[in-house]
């Protein structure tokens, strides 16, 4: 009997029902192994890591359990189960407070976000990454600024774990013309130039190629332009959805990528539901990460709710990319606690479900961890909360004080080089005609 | 926003006919061609390499097409070299990837097997595989990756192998290639070349034989270029590499054939302007790609039955070059369009309506525009032959242009 609207459990083995209890030991889950590189950090025994499902081997054949569809939840739920080994904290304070800062400014961001649309600051489409935190902090608090990131429409977080300030992301969608990108993009197109944010799309799937060029530049630099870098190869991040994981785009660059052995990691942000279009009810086979080793690249998947977990199976696939080792395919099991976009009336997901994934806050938990590991006290984080609190609040004043863009704006940046607009009837670049600096003129 | 002027060499183009023997499809002898105004960097205007006259400022000076003076001087003919025109577009590929070790090529085939139709011949073993990158058949994707690949600093040439594999790619031309600059804010800007034979062939069938510059032409920030001799394949093509805007460059099955003698030094095509083929007095005709050699062998039936038209290949298809076309109109009084794609929504609909804009009152009679049938194009020879429009076509809508 199912328990979520999303899980849909067949031919259910007894010891894998929702919920129970550890009795389902590890047995059942074969045994972490890469055929490719033996000594692969993914194929570890290291109890630390144990969030990670590691892709199985292809020489073993086939696993040892029916073949089920279950939510991810309930994979997840077996790792709970086992102890920690080691109570030596995962990360340093100062990096924890980084994640926690990050994670904060994502979620108050976004929270701001939606009073702004209600009070009829921002308009059109609109998605919200709340929940989802853990893997935008996890994994782009790892790169550096000459690294890549390709995001999709819920792309503010992305952009703002990337490093694009507040208030240019706030102006954007106010639409203004101090916006990262002039006010032209919106919500869904965040573009950076200076933090390699490669944007924001709007169709899914459409910035997977995107990520694999920019990958592939990476390696050419090193390759042909014969550019060093003492740090390996520049990283290109693809964010996308479990729906966009059915999409011809995502298989057909998994093959490019692990082809030339481009310098990516595709990270899915598994979160069940593709507006009202369960995971389930869309794939024949939901388990995305096997999807990595089918086209000769590691396949992990990682508990998309706990921060550290996803930093740690990130640092992995990231330094494999630096290295040259080629791609690898990450499936974060997360959970999104708004609707698809703020004109979502999110009806379809079932109340257990969403509470559930309520309890599992990232936030909370990795407050919670600072707190029990003594890594920085209640009141330091009340005071990271307040500076956000401020930063957000400053963003909003900006971009509301920010000017509209003037008409002049219209057409400056249609074409990088303006002579594209081509030769006006009296013998002149059209573009030398005022009305195009005034952006009057008729296109 | 900078306004960047292309670095450009000019050179008048001796003006030679095309070998009759090289083309497949009889022979058809060419007027004189004209020198391509090529605006210096620096702002000199330069009409057949002869008298430049310095302009101040740093406002882009007008780009005019001139009709050539008199024989060219002895100064700018160098013998020059004969090529096909397959060649030529290798030639002027290999020139661009020479001078800028960012230029690279991806596309299915276009490396080991030296492109399906020898374009890029002998380049991957000169500059590596991963510069003339052989693609798995992924249109959407590659293409993508080349626009992924020009954000982020190089200058790729992404090649259709039929330009009709392209309609697979519509996704990432239409939002990622033509857009991304806009909705970036100007922050990326896109130096790609798509590329790609297109057009009728002999009897290929219905869906390789697509004209797409319909289709693409809505799309806001692209450029489309099409060429048709040897001479502008190469001038086009390093237009079209050092560009910084996003260019789709369509070429022809057919032409690729085409014998012609071109210069010896370095030469670019200025990719907004138009070519006059032909000056005359009665009549404009503007055409472009494989049209341009049905027109001029109506042409010689015309001159023989007293008509004198004016040739124009309009190569520049978006945007259109509103300067030499309207000059020609402002002559002649008449326009006929002779075009290969589709009548509905095609080029040649476009063509109108601009000049209906912008020339309505220099017109003596109704613009006549003569494209091919609104049919999926058949296999059989004879039916396919009656698609697409035919030199007695076109000698007829003159003559009825001219009553």
């Amino acid at each position: 009997m199912s328990a979520f609207s999303a899980v849909k459990i067949l031919h259910a083995h007894p010891s894998l029902a929702v919920r129970s209890s550890a009795a389902e030991s590890s047995s059942n889950k074969p045994k972490p192994s890469f055929p490719s590189s033996p000594s692969s950090p993914f194929n570890s025994t290291n109890p630390s890591s144990s969030s990670s499902s590691l892709s199985s081997s292809p020489l073993r054949g086939n696993r040892r359990r029916p073949i089920l569809a279950v939510s991810s939840d309930v994979v997840s739920k077996k790792q709970q189960q086992r102890p920690p080994l080691v109570a030596t904290p995962a990360v340093t304070r100062e990096e924890s407070l980084e994640l926690y800062e990050d994670m904060i400014l994502g979620r108050t961001f976004e929270d701001m976000c939606a009073q702004m649309y209600y009070r009829g600051k921002m308009f059109g489409f609109v998605h919200l990454y709340n929940g989802q935190e853990a893997v935008s902090t996890g994994f782009i608090k790892l790169l550096s600024r000459a690294d890549s990131v390709v995001s999709t429409y819920r792309d503010h977080v992305h952009a703002l774990s990337k490093g694009v300030p507040a208030r240019a992301v706030m102006a954007e969608l106010f639409g203004k013309a101090t916006g990262c990108c002039r006010g032209q993009g919106g919500s869904m197109h965040m573009f950076s130039a200076e933090h390699n944010l490669l944007g924001g799309f709007a169709f899914i799937g459409e910035g997977i190629p995107v990520a694999t060029g920019a990958a592939f530049t990476s390696k050419y630099r090193y390759e042909v332009l014969k550019e060093s870098n003492p740090n390996g190869l520049d990283v290109t991040l693809a964010f996308f959805g479990d729906g966009t994981c059915n999409n011809g785009q995502f298989f057909e660059c998994l093959n490019m990528a692990q082809l030339w052995k481009l310098p990516i990691v595709f990270v899915v942000e598994n979160n069940l539901w593709a507006i009202g279009m369960s995971h389930l009810r869309s794939t024949s086979d939901p388990e995305i990460w096997k999807k990595g080793p089918a086209f000769g690249m590691p396949g992990v998947h990682v508990d998309g709710m706990d921060v550290l977990k996803v930093r740690e199976v990130a640092k992995e696939a990231i330094e494999r990319a630096r290295r040259g080792e080629g791609p690898t395919l990450v499936e974060c099991e997360t959970y999104r606690f708004r609707g698809h976009s703020l004109a979502d009336p999110d009806e379809l997901r079932k109340p257990d479900e969403k509470a559930h994934y309520a309890t599992r806050d990232p936030i909370t938990a990795l407050k919670k961890y600072i707190l029990e590991h003594n890594l920085a006290s209640e009141s330091e984080l009340k005071t990271i909360e307040k500076k956000i609190d401020d930063e957000i609040e400053e963003a909003v004043e900006f971009a509301d004080s920010s000017p509209h863009p003037p008409r002049s704006q219209l057409l400056e940046n249609v074409f990088a080089d303006p002579k594209g607009f081509g030769i006006g009837p009296d013998g002149k670049y059209r573009c030398e005609d005022p009305k195009f600096t005034q952006g009057t003129a008729q296109v | 926003m900078a306004a960047s002027l292309q670095m450009a060499a000019l050179l008048s183009a001796p003006s030679t006919p095309i070998n009759p023997d090289k083309l497949r499809f009889g022979s058809i002898p060419v007027g004189r061609k004209v020198s391509n105004l090529i605006v210096r960097s620096d702002g000199r205007m330069m009409t057949g390499g002869f008298s430049p006259s310095a302009r101040g400022g740093i406002l882009i000076p007008s780009a005019v097409a001139a009709k050539s003076d008199a024989p060219a001087s002895s100064t700018s003919s160098k013998p020059g070299h004969e090529l096909l025109l397959f060649e030529a577009l290798r030639e002027g590929l290999e020139e661009e990837m020479d001078r800028d070790p960012r230029v690279c090529v991806m596309g299915e085939d276009v490396g080991h097997y030296g492109g399906s139709y020898k374009v890029t011949k002998g380049l991957a073993t000169k500059y590596g595989d991963l510069r003339v990158l052989d693609t798995p058949i992924a249109e959407n994707s590659f293409t993508g990756m080349g626009i992924g690949a020009a954000m982020t600093g190089l200058r790729p040439i992404v090649e259709g192998m039929n330009m009709g594999f392209l309609l697979l790619a519509f996704n990432q031309i239409s939002n990622n290639c033509g857009m991304l600059h806009y909705t970036s804010g100007g922050q990326f800007k896109i130096p790609i070349v798509i590329r790609g034979p297109g057009g009728v062939g002999r009897q290929l069938g219905a869906e390789h034989s697509q004209r797409l510059e319909s289709y693409f032409q809505s799309i806001p920030g692209l450029q489309m270029v099409a060429c048709s001799t040897p001479y502008n394949a190469k001038g086009l093509m390093k237009a079209a590499i050092r560009s910084e805007n996003p260019v789709v460059l369509f070429e022809h099955v057919l032409l690729y054939n085409l014998k012609e003698r071109i210069p010896d030094e370095e030469y670019i095509c200025c990719l907004e302007e138009a070519e006059m083929v032909r000056p005359g007095e009665h009549v404009t005709i503007l055409t472009y790609s494989r049209m341009r050699y049905h027109v001029m062998q109506a042409a010689k039936t015309l001159v023989n039955k007293g008509y004198d038209p004016e040739v124009i290949d309009i190569r520049s298809l978006k945007p259109f070059d509103l300067y030499t076309i309207g000059n020609s109109i402002k002559k002649t009084h008449r326009v006929l369009i002779v075009e290969e794609c589709m009548r509905t929504g095609g080029i040649g609909a476009s063509l109108r309506a601009a000049i209906i804009d912008n020339f309505w009152d220099y017109l003596d009679a109704p613009i006549m525009c003569l494209s091919s049938q609104d049919v999926p194009t058949p296999y059989a020879g004879t039916l396919e032959e009656w698609t697409v429009v035919q030199p007695p076509q076109i000698v007829a809508a003159v003559e009825q242009l001219c009553q």
